[in-house]
């Protein structure tokens, strides 16, 4: 079996699946994004050596972007380019869970910044307000009150890209200083984590703490099927804990970091995704 | 041993692989190991918009 791993830069995450490919005697190459050049009617015979590609690229454009093309080649990849598109946008993300009649926050989307605060408004302070295609908890904001809502909202009209301009607006979910990401590969949960902090924002690139979640039937049932609303494969799939409403799932994410998941969990997260994809590729299944 | 190209300092490509991630020991200048071989290192690239999971 060969494989490549597509990479942007090589992070802990990509250091740790190297080190279990070279435990499982798999042969692979790191193929780094910023040096392809793809001429799409033409397949390059490279790609034909591999049995999949992994795409591990830490930008989510480019990452997608050779998904796309490797699919349209027939190359086996994981995740696929449809999961991936899904995953890397909130939107597109909220309505398929919604299609599968999974619990989210309440979520509202408007273009025009007066609609925009009216939307705010009618979901109640606070709010969030996200980007669409938002990462590692970036450009997140709170809105307290209508002061916060105008600002925020004139300053993504005049400063943000047209990306922006499109006010995905969330129920603020009051959870307990804390979130939950699950990593669900195929169709287990293999494990979970707490991220506690006392930010709003529970991410762990933004410094929050992270402790062993139990999987409990409940949990493990909600985020395989939420992994399976946005396509399945190998995901990361975040989870709020609100008072009331009880579990809800926020995001899911295509191209997870686990390196702070590891150690309080137990789970040998890289190995699990590797024996993922080694026996897809044994059974024929291409993603 | 590398050289770092913000401050000159001697950097330790060893036990690296290429596009991976050092700091500089003296100054901290985020490095990205570009041969290993031949060490040598480039300021890493800036963080972009759509970088992260």
């Amino acid at each position: 079996m060969r494989l490549a791993i597509l990479t942007s830069r090589v992070r802990v995450e990509e250091k740790l699946l190297l080190e279990v490919l070279r435990q499982r005697a798999i042969d692979f190459d790191i193929i780094d994004d910023g040096e392809l050049l793809f001429d799409l009617a033409q397949p390059d015979a490279r790609w034909r050596t591999y049995d999949a590609v992994f795409c591990r690229s830490v930008s989510q454009s480019r990452g997608l972007a050779v998904l796309h093309v490797l699919e349209h080649w027939g190359i086996p990849v994981f995740n696929s380019a449809a999961v991936t598109a899904t995953c890397n946008d909130k939107l597109l993300t909220t309505l398929a869970l919604m299609k599968a009649g999974l619990p989210v926050p309440r979520t509202m989307l408007a273009f025009d910044a007066q609609r925009t605060v009216e939307g705010i408004e009618e979901i109640g302070y606070p709010a969030v307000l996200k980007p669409v295609a938002g990462s590692w908890g970036r450009l997140l904001a709170r809105i307290n009150d209508r002061d916060a809502a105008e600002a925020v909202v004139e300053h993504q009209e005049t400063l943000g890209s047209y990306q922006h301009h499109i006010h995905y607006i969330q129920q603020y979910i009051a959870k307990p200083s804390r979130d939950i990401r699950a990593f669900v590969i195929g169709d287990r949960t293999v494990c979970a984590i707490y991220r506690a902090s006392e930010h709003w924002v529970t991410n762990t690139a933004r410094g929050a703490v992270t402790d062993n979640c139990p999987v409990t039937p409940e949990l493990d049932s909600l985020c395989v099927r939420a992994a399976q609303a946005v396509g399945g494969g190998i995901l990361a799939v975040d989870v709020l804990e609100d008072p009331e409403q009880g579990l809800l799932i926020n995001e899911i994410n295509a191209t997870m970091e686990f390196r702070n998941s590891i150690a309080p969990t137990g789970v040998n997260i890289p190995q699990e995704m590797i024996e993922y994809i080694v026996s897809n590729v044994r059974e024929g299944v291409a993603l | 041993m590398a050289h770092c190209p913000e401050c000159d300092a001697n950097v330790s490509v060893q036990d690296t692989i290429v596009g991976e991630i050092l700091f500089c020991p003296d100054c901290n200048a985020e490095l990205e190991v570009i041969n290993v071989e031949r060490p040598e290192v480039a300021l890493a690239p800036e963080v972009e918009e759509d970088w992260g999971e």
